[in-house]
Order: C-alpha cells, then structure tokens, then sequence
C-alpha cells in the first residue's frame, strides 16, 4: 500500500485493486476517525483526517486481512438490452452464453460514483472486459444493466450512460438503487455482493 | 412562520453546511459555496452554524415574510430593499409580516446570502436541507411560488463586525497526482492568471490559460476527491472543485486548495482573474 497526501487534511491509500480497496474501507470504516472513507478502483481516499495518526493507523492493515462478506443482493433481470449481440460478439458466444456467463458471476459493489447509488460492480474476468461506446446514449433508461471496461453496474436513475445494456431491473427494484428517503438510501453500498438471475 | 418567495433570480438555493458521510455513495456534499458568508449571515441574524440560508446568484430574489423576521444579506454586496426601502447588507435588518424584502443584482461578486431569522427549515435529506446541483439530492431549487419554513427565531446579533475580505489568491497544497505533470507544472500553476470561464458552477471553478502539461497520458482509474481539489482534464485547464464536486474523478489532481480561500471561487466572475498561491 503506497499512501499519497491529498492535500492538508486527507490520504489517499493505493492498493492492488477494487475488492482490496473495498476490504481496506471496511475495515477502516470501523476503527479511524474520518468523515468520508471513499472507496475507488485502486484507491481509498480518506478525508476529513489528520494524515500523520492515519498513516500510523494505516500501518496496522495487512492486505491479507479477510475480506468482509457484505449481504448478497440478488438483481431479477430481463436480459433483453440493445447491446446483448454486441457483447456476444465481442466475447465470441451466443446471446445465451452471454446471460449464462452474466448470471454466473458473483459481483461485488466495489464503489459508488457517477450518480448516487451507481454501483461500480466489480468481478467481471479479465477476458469478459468490453469497450464503451464510442457516443454515449443521451438517455438510458433507470434499472439498466450495462457492463463498461471491467465492471457492470445498474442505472439508478435515467442518464446520458456510454455502457453496453444487457438488460433491465423491474421498476420497484431499479427505485430501491437510490431513495435517499430509505434507511439504506443505495441498495449497492460498497461491499455489498451483487448476483444477477433470469426474471 | 413561513416566507413566500416571489422571483428568485437565475438561481437560489437552500443551502446549509452540507452533508457528510455520504460521498461512499457517490452523493456530494454541497452546503453553502461562500462558506465564511453563509456563517457570519446566521450570526447576525442569531441563528446556529447549522442552520440553512438561502444562496443567491447574481440577486434576483424577491419574498414576503408571513411573520416579522430578522434578515441578514452577506456575500455579494446586493442591494436589498424592505417594501422599496433601501437597507443595508452586512447586518440584521427588519422585515415586518407581511412585508416584502428584495436584493438587486450584485455589481460585483456572485453570490449572496440571505440568513432569515430561525432558520429555512425545509425537510432534511440525509442530513442536510442544502441542494446539490450535480446530483440533485436535497431539496428543489426555490422557486417563485415556493413557500419556505421558518424554524423558531432568537434575537439578532448586530454588533458581529464582519471581517475584512480580500481575494489574495487560492494558495495551494500539492495533488496526490502531481508526479503525472511535467515538473515545472506546480510553478507554472502559481505563475499564470488564470481567466474564470463562464461554465463554472457549484460544481467547479473552471479555468482558462495556457495548459498545463502532462507527463504521463494514460488513463487514472477513478479516485476519490476532495473540496478543493485541481483537477486537470486533458485540454490542460485545471478545475477547482467546489462543493458540489463528484465524489469520484478520473482526472489527475495537481493540487489542493487550502479550505479558506475557497470563497474567492464562489465570488469570481467569469473573465476574472484568479491566482494561485504557493505556501
């Protein structure tokens, strides 16, 4: 873990990846004193600290630390989004491997960003990774399912959105992703595991 | 205990200091973009540092006061009438029931602040009654029509003297990202003046000048940000996010803005000059 200072009064913590940064704001979330602890693709930025106690606070994780099992979230999904052939092809199977392959997976909410409640979904393999459009769609309908680069992830709201759309969540649950009204206002809160099934 | 809002110029918001502890959400933390404005209005008018203000740009707000209130207009020196009668900012002034209080357009300066007595008590999201502009969460913008709660009043402090602002410039901490810049970026950062762009916002202060250059341009995996943080984008000109920044960024961070300079990015005009500092 290399830490950079972000500016006066926050750290930025680089580690290996998405679930590592996920387990390192977990377990930090219990034990430092921050206002925001903020999970990324290969950082954690903690901010509202005094970096020199967070960087000695720091030094006592060790990346072997078990990963905390957050609650599964099962996602009943339509599979029937405008992309479904593009990913076929890009992964070189059928339309029905691609919903094999999507189902199969274990996603875990690695972090949020883009909009409240946008879940960037991480555990896609290597070899699973897609482009993004090249123009993105003005408007993408909320409760999309879409893959981009090496995540998935699911619209909370309607947006402009450059991801490739596999398919769609029914209403009631695609209004449960964000409603800050909710005692969990994001369904998808990093750690959180994510399986998608055929509905 | 209620104003009613009559015109609201371009844009006003309810703003208070913020919401904190949700940016793991993707969710900003907004709250009032002249922080130091925002609190010295409350005091005037005795309220508590938490409570919410109204955020005005450029003037433009009009309201009848359903009940006496104390008021206090700081920030952008907009000239404020009481039924047509010209008041002064920077201290509590009395709007009687049923009276009409308005601010005219600011000669300089961007935004002010409007501090009712009590407090605007309209219903918290996730802890704060402040309206973030780039995802929305918190309460609509005010708009004519809108009927705004009062929360309950105790006296004006009037003898708060407020302090002498100058815009000194924006001094700076360095990035976590400044190794991607050529090494003399910092230098030139501090050495140009920057020319305010008119699409800056809530959400940034964006700049115009020459670009800054970069060493390395691969692409930065998003990362968290910060208030204050100066982003830059590929075109080479930094943003300085404010308050209603995203709360996460693919864009390499040059450096950090020390909090209490930040006000100068809510006042600059566009075409205006800003400078940043070494400290």
């Amino acid at each position: 873990m290399r830490l950079r200072r972000f500016g006066p009064r926050a750290v930025l913590a680089e580690v290996a990846d998405a679930r590592t940064a996920a387990a390192l704001a977990a377990w930090a979330s219990d034990l430092l004193p921050a206002e925001e602890i903020v999970p990324a693709a290969r950082t954690v930025l903690f901010d509202g600290v005094r970096p020199d106690e967070l960087e000695d606070l720091l030094a006592g994780w060790s990346a072997t630390v078990e990963t905390v099992e957050g609650e599964l979230v099962e996602l009943r999904t339509t599979y029937d989004g405008p992309d479904l052939a593009r990913v076929a092809q890009l992964w070189s199977c059928s339309v029905e491997e691609v919903v094999a392959r999507h189902t199969s997976v274990e996603f875990t909410s690695a972090f949020c960003g883009f909009a409240p409640g946008f879940a960037y979904l991480a555990g896609l393999p290597a070899g699973w990774r897609v482009p993004r459009l090249d123009t993105p769609r003005p408007r993408v309908p909320a409760g999309s399912v879409a893959l981009g680069g090496e995540w998935c992830g699911v619209y909370p709201s309607a947006s402009p959105g450059g991801w490739l759309l596999l398919g769609r969540l029914e209403e009631s649950v695609a209004a449960r992703l964000w409603d800050p009204a909710a005692a969990r206002p994001a369904l998808l809160a990093p750690g959180t595991r994510v399986r998608f099934v055929v509905g | 205990m209620t104003l009613t809002v009559l015109s609201t110029g371009v844009l006003t918001t309810v703003q208070d200091r913020g919401r904190r502890g949700f940016a793991r959400l993707g969710v900003p933390r907004a709250g009032a973009l002249d922080a130091p404005a925002a609190a010295l209005a409350n005091r005037l008018v005795g309220n508590g540092p938490d409570a919410a203000v109204l955020e005005v740009t450029l003037g433009g707000l009009s309201f009848r006061a359903e009940i006496g209130v104390w008021i206090a207009v700081t920030g952008a020196r907009a000239p404020l009438r009481v039924d047509g009668e010209a008041r002064d900012n920077d201290r509590p002034e009395r709007v009687p029931a049923g009276s009409v209080a308005s601010l005219g357009a600011p000669s300089s300066s961007v935004r002010s602040y409007v501090a009712v007595s009590g407090g605007i008590e309209v219903a918290p999201v996730l802890g704060s009654r402040s309206t973030d502009t780039l995802a929305w969460v918190g309460p609509s913008p005010v708009a004519a029509g809108a009927v705004l709660p009062l929360g309950i009043a105790t006296e004006p402090r009037p003898l708060d003297t407020p302090p002498v602002r100058r815009a000194a410039g924006l001094r700076i901490h360095p990035g976590p990202r400044a190794d991607w810049f050529a090494p003399d970026a910092l230098d030139r950062l501090v050495a140009t003046a920057w020319s305010v762009e008119p699409a800056s916002d809530r959400i940034g202060l964006r700049l115009a000048g020459p670009a800054l250059p970069r060493l390395r341009t691969d692409e930065l995996a998003s990362e968290g940000m910060v208030l204050g943080a100066v982003q830059v984008p590929p075109s080479g000109r930094p943003i300085v996010f404010l308050a209603d920044h995203p709360s996460t960024g693919g864009y390499p961070v040059i450096a950090v803005v020390e909090e209490a300079d930040l006000w100068q990015c809510a006042q600059a005009r566009p075409g205006e000059t800003i400078r940043f500092r070494a400290r």
